[in-house]
């Protein structure tokens, strides 16, 4: 069962990603409305298998790579579908979805034993874990916002038109976007960041023992989204410096995931 | 009715130079009058006028196709006081499915000397309801021009045939969406008062845009287009100054340099705290330096650059065009489906089939039961038989056959052929 739930969601997105691509191409309503439904019905397979998987082991799932590979592509797919509805970017879909399905292919190749937890997972553990996705999920967003404001503005200026500049949303609401999703993604994001050495506190592990490797590129995630979130609103970053910047912090997001593994 | 003979005659802009169409032209009160005497003329069942500056056409169905399409030619000439075999090379006249293919195309602005426009499409609607309120359509025409309606909405909708602009204004305001979305509230400063700039200026209005400044070297040319545009006027040399309140700077002096520096719009730009300007460089020669659009969060659009958006537009029309000229295939074998469902007679022969093959089973089997009869009896009871089916769809074969001549014919159709199990 719960490898049948999980390969459904797997290929819904792949499917969804592929509508939405089409849609992005072809323009034709029917296709997206079609998407849209793939992905609500993968989000639904992927929702029970995250139970499934919790009631099996006892706790939420947060204490496996493979675990929080799984979560995190859930939290991509709900923050992406909430942007939809707010946003009205179908288009999106043509960048998110890939992402999403990238996460939980990958994740399938992860070893999905169980992991042993002496007792119930200390509180503080599990905020930082699941403010540290929330973040994640929604620099993913940014991300595949950024790229779209990007292709847009570059046909802009370099006025060469293409197929594109029709389907893709204005400047304006791509910029908008990235502010949004950066506002709330980055302060649960610095949250999750912050209760990491609390957690360590409470166990009585040495707070500042960090292992250099995993933590230097944590900082660098957290510098660039500050520097986007602060310049924002006091020096005036926006527009493609922005989109640049949420691109730079998403490689490092990237990066810093595959430094855990 | 197996054939509804449709027939259209017209001239257009395409084969038609306007010092003809000119003359050919109705004008509303002739088209009530000539829809009146069209219809009244015994060779003629049903027509609609559409005259508009590119074209005059009649739509017609008559007694006899060719004998119609003369008569409309003639009828065209005759009105308008002009011999008619002077005009031969400029008519066009198409029969049945064509006349059909045509309309579908007309409506749906492909035969538009703008591909896409939308003015057509309410020009036809309104020689449909003109000629609708007059009663000189019936059946046909009223199934024909609603599926028109249809097919020119669906054209709409599922083909980019009207989605990208085909004149310098469009294309500009388009440009300012994809910057901006949303131009309500948006400030738009016009420095210069072109003919083109006013023009771009009213288009931004219409999409929302409020405030409007005016910058012009004589001040009262300033004061009487900010008038017209409910807009303010500004003292010439405050545009740089105040250029930081603009969201879209449209420039169109008759100035022989730029006028507006890279450092000026830089200094704009800071002062805006990079919120972006578009700027649109109507004048010739150019009023901003080019190097402008290097400047982050600026987009700079020139006359050339907009015109060349423009053709790359128009050439994208066509190409959807294409694609609606499938749909418009597809449509039209709908239609002549639809006019094929209305012939009452083949189904009233398979219902009559029907009735006989059980006449005849029914009939032996009951002979075989009964006595041997003589051939009079057997005879008797056959017509006997016959005359029962006869009387039983006498009525209905009739109000059937009266029924198809009407607006909702084919719905009777269909249920007698569901009724009666035709179709499985």
């Amino acid at each position: 069962m719960e490898k049948f739930v999980f390969n459904i969601s797997l290929f819904s997105y792949l499917g969804a990603s592929l509508g939405y691509f089409v849609y992005l191409v072809y323009r034709k309503p029917v296709v997206s409305t079609v998407a849209t439904a793939t992905v609500g019905a993968g989000l639904l397979a992927h929702t029970v298998w995250l139970g499934l998987r919790s009631m099996e082991t006892g706790h939420g799932p947060y204490t496996t790579t493979f675990e929080i590979g799984m979560f995190f592509s859930w939290l991509i797919v709900v923050v992406y579908f909430l942007t939809e509805w707010k946003y009205k970017i179908k288009d999106l879909g043509a960048f998110v979805l890939p992402l999403a399905f990238l996460a939980v292919l990958f994740s399938a190749l992860l070893s999905k034993d169980v992991a042993f937890v002496r007792e119930s997972q200390p509180f503080w553990l599990t905020l930082h874990r699941t403010l540290s996705v929330i973040g994640y999920a929604a620099f993913t967003i940014a991300f595949a916002g950024a790229i779209m404001y990007l292709i847009q503005e570059n046909q802009v200026k370099s006025k060469k038109l293409g197929i594109m500049y029709f389907r893709m949303p204005s400047l304006e609401v791509l910029d908008k976007l990235n502010d949004k999703v950066i506002t709330i993604g980055f302060p649960l994001f610095t949250l999750g960041f912050m209760t990491g050495p609390l957690w360590k506190a409470t166990m009585d592990m040495p707070v500042l023992a960090w292992d250099i490797t995993k933590t230097w590129p944590l900082v660098i995630v957290w510098l660039i989204y500050g520097v986007i979130f602060f310049g924002r609103m006091f020096s005036g970053i926006r527009g493609k410096k922005a989109a640049q910047g949420a691109i730079v912090g998403f490689v490092m997001v990237v990066l810093t995931y595959f430094l855990h593994v | 009715m197996a054939d509804p003979n449709l027939v259209l005659v017209g001239v257009n802009h395409k084969m038609t130079p306007v010092e003809i169409r000119e003359r050919l032209a109705f004008s509303p009160g002739e088209i009530e009058a000539s829809l009146e005497r069209l219809v009244s003329h015994p060779e003629v069942i049903e027509n609609i006028i559409l005259s508009t500056c590119n074209r005059v056409e009649i739509y017609a169905r008559v007694r006899d196709t060719s004998k119609g399409v003369a008569l409309l030619k003639e009828f065209i000439c005759d009105y308008h006081n002009i011999a008619s075999g002077d005009l031969d090379n400029y008519f066009y006249s198409f029969q049945g499915e064509h006349a059909v293919e045509h309309l579908f195309r007309v409506s749906s602005s492909l035969d538009s000397m703008v591909l896409g426009e939308a003015q057509i499409l309410g020009q036809v609607k309104d020689a449909y309801s003109l000629a609708r309120s007059l009663r000189s359509t019936g059946m046909v025409l009223n199934q024909l021009f609603e599926k028109a309606f249809n097919v020119a909405k669906k054209v709409r909708e599922e083909t980019g045939i009207a989605e990208r602009g085909v004149s310098i204004s469009s294309a500009a305001v388009e440009l300012a969406r994809k910057i901006f979305e949303d131009l309500e509230n948006r400030s738009v400063m016009l420095v210069g008062t072109g003919e083109m700039a006013e023009l771009a200026a009213k288009n931004l209005i219409s999409y929302g845009v409020k405030t409007v400044y005016v910058c012009s070297r004589t001040y009262e040319r300033a004061e009487s287009l900010a008038k017209t545009l409910n807009g303010c006027a500004l003292d010439f040399d405050m545009f740089k100054e105040e250029m930081h309140k603009a969201d879209i700077v449209i420039t169109s002096t008759a100035s022989p340099k730029f006028i507006i520096k890279k450092d000026m719009v830089e200094h704009a730009i800071h002062q805006r705290k990079n919120k972006p300007i578009f700027f649109i460089d109507i004048a010739v020669p150019r009023d901003i330096e080019p190097e402008v659009n290097d400047l982050e969060n600026v987009y700079l659009y020139d006359i050339d650059d907009l015109q060349s958006v423009v053709s790359a537009n128009v050439k994208e029309r066509e190409k959807e065009a294409e694609t609606a000229m499938e749909l418009i295939q597809k449509e039209v074998t709908k239609f002549n489906n639809w006019v094929v469902s209305l012939d009452a007679v083949p189904t009233i022969v398979e219902i009559r089939n029907r009735a006989e093959s059980i006449r005849k089973n029914e009939l032996e089997k009951a002979l075989s039961k009964m006595e041997p009869l003589s051939d009079e009896d057997k005879k008797t009871l056959s017509i006997m038989t016959q005359s029962v089916i006869n009387k039983i769809f006498h009525k209905p074969t009739i109000n059937l056959k009266k029924q198809t001549q009407s607006q909702e014919g084919h719905v009777y159709l269909k249920a007698i052929r569901h009724l009666f199990h035709l179709d499985d």
